[in-house]
């Protein structure tokens, strides 16, 4: 058989620009084989190479004296004391998830955690952010639903507990649902792995599943946008197998407890050629393939093919020599393929045999430092005007509006799909999703704890990217200071429409801005991510979506604190609450429209209030904790009420501030907390500066407004908790 | 108590196991990879919960396959103690230790929530720290856990009282809303009829901290190191 014809037209289909293709010849100084062109192709796609977003990237903070290793590694590491480090990133599997759902959103799992793994830690949890259009989409339902099941039917089979997440749901995600998965591990400070591959003559070792002809050109395709002909493109969706992962996972942790591994790397997207070029690049040394020794599931599988599959559950690593035989026995216990399949060598290319022929010769610097990388035109999102909560018409009474707000797909309960995670496996859960503003997740046989959440408000970003982009961060930190934990760390997942569009890129460009100003003003650096572009379908682009992963600390787990409501306590909020409707919950689901600026973070009171908090919960003072957010301070009640079975009876807000806009109005930096006596921490939040206020009581079955209205605990968790079984049983 | 827990591939419980067992007895126990067929010297063997072999073919079909398990069945013949758990349980059934099978559960969904346990017999070594009509909490957590057996067997288990715990209410009642997974007769749990042999589908070795949500399940733990504490002379 004789390759295809290698041309501009071809390097166009492969995702390949002109002028990119011009820089390819230029390096190459002939015609690309066609391997070669499909190795320049992924590598400089949109997924791999980052070329439109780098400039933007290196702007965020990254560095604090806890962070191990930050953004360029697998993952992010950072220091979480007692000789222990937490590995974790978190990953977007986006367009596979909407051709198809289930192995989509699986295979999502399997990739980030193999991205930890990879390190050297034992994955000890899983978290989501995912966005969904609007339930009444026909589509919706099934997407929802094969998502779901392929992160439960993923993350539970592996064995690795699935503990938190968050769900939303908007038009402008219709064709286009996002799926990020983040994994956290755990690693001993002084046996991190890497992938910069040493020592010349070294064997390159590939473990794990065979290859196939799956997921060809998976990267391409996460490049680019989808037309009305996505369905075609379901080839290139690669099918996941938890069991091989899991097996994966023992026998890497295995071998990697003995000294036989140099350096190691997962086989994400683009497969063989991202592992071996970025390994062999990152070392500064060549690379030997000998691709008749790959193992394989297909047969006639050509050069192209196999150098571009995203089979998954595969690894490439590099072993010292005299170890070779017995990391070979370890992968025979767990019955996983094993095989050499090249070696390094002092030539600065990776040179790829098959057949007795060279398939690719290219000299691994160049494909590197030649990437493309583009300022791309921005254009700022015009501001939108602050919405007086004074003239925005309130039809509803408190009671009635919060019924229907507690209901609503973005608020209700989630419980429906927790139900299908395994999120107690590990024996290690301390805070389950829903219990607390946070997962938390203790250390084996330590009191040490992990507190982890992700979040980002999609509808404030659409209006506001800066602002957007510093309320994600803020909200990330908020989460983990609700529960006491110190927060480290984050991990982001950049998800955006096109960047060729100058509004998309100044969207971009602002959320950068924005998250770097938090990051900065929190410490609160980010230590790994993920860039997913060309989320638009027919020419319309997402929310832009900026998910933050958080990862905190608790020294003592059990002093975590969730967000269920005991009787006979007072609840304080602290935090300045002038009524900030734009972009509000209520604002959209009882007045029916999306408008206005949404509210700002004022970095120095997030910090001050924070900190005061979470000294609060150190000093045992504090029962509940639950941070404000969509929705705004009622519905924040409410869900304290629901978490507890307990009811609670509320004063009256400030005069100055319409009543709707004070107990649904969504300005941040807010937490309500439960605590025996609300003078005494009000007294201590007013000597720092703090604006604290005593909100009531709690107590009894019922939840009793300001404005006379008064709904049982049970009627609200009843209306709380319809809306996914319903909508999944057709009748919503 | 000299316990051995069975590793399987895609096994992925036994270290959860291995902790609450190490909690009661103070000893941690033997991690028995699925191709060592020496059970001697052991008190108790468990068959801990996962996906062995992927829940491929059939939930536990190639685990009850494996050289292990015919170790596993002459243990169990000769009197041993077996304790199997989730996939644990579902293995127990494939290999014919105990009667029927684990379908998918009713609502077609993997189930991972708390349940309440009605202990329906104390008189055994596993049960000895509850007592008859007690209800615990538990986690549990899996997709086929919906226990199956014909009618003749469903009665002549209730007719030999081997019926160890049903799914039931906070406070007891055997309602359908509590039989989460659909379960015959509500069963949880199921002995052998030498009562050695124990296999249900919640996971109490998941709570056993009062930190993680309840210490509910130690009581079994607890008996079962009492059973097999040395004698004092």
């Amino acid at each position: 058989m004789t390759d295809p014809t290698v041309d501009e037209t071809r390097a166009r289909a492969f995702g390949l620009s002109p002028e990119e293709y011009g820089r390819v010849l230029e390096i190459m100084g002939r015609t690309p084989t066609l391997t070669e062109l499909g190795v320049f192709s992924v590598m400089w796609s949109e997924h791999c190479s980052y070329k439109s977003s780098r400039v933007w990237l290196k702007q965020l903070p990254t560095k604090a004296p806890w962070v191990i290793h930050g953004p360029g590694e697998n993952a992010g590491v950072v220091d979480i004391g007692g000789g222990l480090a937490a590995v974790f990133k978190m990953e977007s599997h986006n367009h596979p998830s909407f051709i198809e759902p289930y192995q989509g959103a699986a295979t999502g799992v399997g990739g980030i955690l193999r991205d930890v793994f990879t390190m050297g830690a034992r994955p000890i949890a899983n978290l989501n952010a995912l966005r969904f259009g609007r339930p009444d989409d026909r589509r919706t339902r099934r997407i929802v639903d094969g998502v779901v099941r392929g992160i439960g039917g993923y993350g539970n089979c592996v064995g690795v507990p699935t503990v938190g997440g968050e769900v939303n749901f908007h038009p402008a995600y219709d064709g286009n649902p996002l799926v990020n998965a983040m994994t956290v591990g755990i690693v001993r400070k002084d046996r991190i792995f890497l992938s910069a591959a040493s020592g010349v003559g070294n064997p390159v070792v590939y473990v794990g599943s065979k290859t196939g002809r799956d997921g060809i050109h998976g990267a391409t395709m996460a490049s680019a946008e989808f037309g009305a002909d996505a369905a075609e493109k379901r080839p290139t969706v690669q099918v996941g197998d938890p069991f091989t992962e899991k097996l994966l996972i023992e026998a890497c942790l295995e071998l990697m407890e003995t000294d036989a591994v140099v350096a190691i790397q997962d086989m994400g997207a683009a497969g063989l050629t991202s592992s071996s070029v970025e390994m062999a690049g990152k070392g500064g040394v060549g690379i030997e393939l000998d691709l008749d020794a790959v193992p394989q599931r297909e047969a006639g599988m050509t050069a192209y093919e196999m150098m571009l599959s995203e089979s998954q559950e595969r690894m490439l690593m590099v072993l010292r020599p005299d170890r070779t035989e017995a990391a070979r026995s370890i992968f025979a216990k767990w019955e996983l393929d094993f095989a050499v399949v090249g070696r390094l060598t002092d030539t600065g290319r990776i040179v790829v045999r098959h057949r007795d022929s060279v398939e690719a010769d290219i000299p691994l610097a160049p494909l590197a430092e030649k990437a493309p990388l583009y300022h791309r035109p921005t254009t700022e999102t015009p501001k939108q005007p602050i919405l007086n909560a004074h003239r925005v018409e309130n039809r509803l009474g408190l009671r009635e509006a919060l019924l229907k707000l507690i209901a609503c797909p973005d608020l209700c309960s989630r419980s429906w799909i927790w139900d299908q995670y395994d999120s107690t496996i590990g024996g290690q859960t301390v805070k389950r999703p829903g219990a607390a503003d946070a997962a938390v997740v203790r250390i084996d046989g330590l009191a040490r704890a992990l507190a982890l959440t992700t979040d980002v408000t999609p509808r404030y970003c659409a209006a506001d990217a800066e602002a957007g982009g510093c309320q994600a961060v803020a909200e990330a930190w908020r989460n983990l200071t609700a529960v006491g934990a110190r927060p480290l760390a984050i991990t982001d997942n950049l998800n955006f429409g096109n960047p060729e569009k100058p509004e998309v890129m100044g969207q971009f460009a602002a959320a950068i801005r924005g998250m770097s100003a938090a990051c900065r003003a929190l410490d609160f650096p980010v230590v790994s991510g993920n860039v997913s572009l060309y989320n638009e379908t027919e020419g319309r682009s997402i929310l832009p979506t900026p998910a933050i992963g958080g990862l905190g600390v608790l020294d003592d787990g059990a002093r975590a604190v969730g967000i269920a409501l005991a009787p006979w306590l007072d609840l304080v909020l602290i935090g300045v609450t002038k009524g900030w409707l734009g972009q509000s919950l209520w604002l959209r689901e009882i007045a029916g429209r999306e408008h206005g600026a949404p509210p700002p973070v004022n970095l120095n009171d997030e910090r001050k209030a924070g900190d005061f908090v979470r000294a609060q919960i150190a000093v045992g003072t504090v029962r509940a904790c639950h941070d404000v957010s969509d929705g705004g301070l009622l519905v924040a009640l409410a869900e304290m009420a629901m978490a507890g079975n307990t009811g609670l009876r509320l004063s009256s807000g400030p005069p100055d501030v319409p009543l709707h806009a004070f107990w649904f109005g969504e300005d941040q930096g807010r937490y309500v907390l439960a605590v025996p006596d609300a003078a005494n921490v009000i007294r201590q939040a007013e000597a720092a500066g703090i604006a604290a206020m005593r909100l009531g009581h709690s107590g009894g079955q019922d939840l009793t407004v300001p404005d006379g209205g008064t709904i049982s605990v049970g009627a609200l968790r009843a209306a709380h908790e319809r809306f996914f079984p319903a909508w999944m049983d057709g009748a919503a | 108590m000299r316990s051995a827990v069975v590793v399987f591939p895609g096994i992925n419980r036994e270290r959860d196991m291995a902790i609450a067992l190490a909690a009661s007895s103070g000893r941690p126990p033997r991690m028995l990879w699925h191709t060592e067929t020496d059970l001697t010297g052991l008190d108790l063997v468990v068959l801990p919960g996962g996906f062995s072999y992927g829940d491929y073919l059939r939930c536990g079909a190639m685990a009850a396959q494996s050289p292990v398990m015919r170790s596993v069945s002459a243990f169990a013949r000769r009197g041993g103690y077996v304790l199997g758990v989730c996939n644990g349980f579902q293995i127990l059934t494939e290999a014919g230790i105990l009667p029927g099978a684990l379908l998918r559960n009713a609502g077609l969904r993997f189930l991972s929530r708390d349940c309440y346990l009605r202990v329906e017999r104390a008189d055994t070594v596993f049960a000895n720290n509850y007592q008859r009509g007690q209800v615990f909490r538990s986690p549990m957590a899996h997709g086929d856990g919906n226990y199956y057996a014909d009618e003749a067997t469903l009665d002549w288990l209730e007719g030999e009282n081997l019926v160890a715990f049903r799914y039931a209410s906070a406070t007891g009642a055997l309602t359908p809303e509590a039989n989460l997974n659909g379960s015959a007769r509500g069963i949880a749990g199921l002995y052998s009829r030498n009562l050695r042999v124990l296999g249900l589908m919640p996971h109490p070795e998941n709570r056993v901290d009062p930190l993680l949500g309840g210490a509910d399940g130690k009581p079994l733990f607890d008996a079962l190191t009492a059973a097999f504490a040395p004698a004092r002379p």
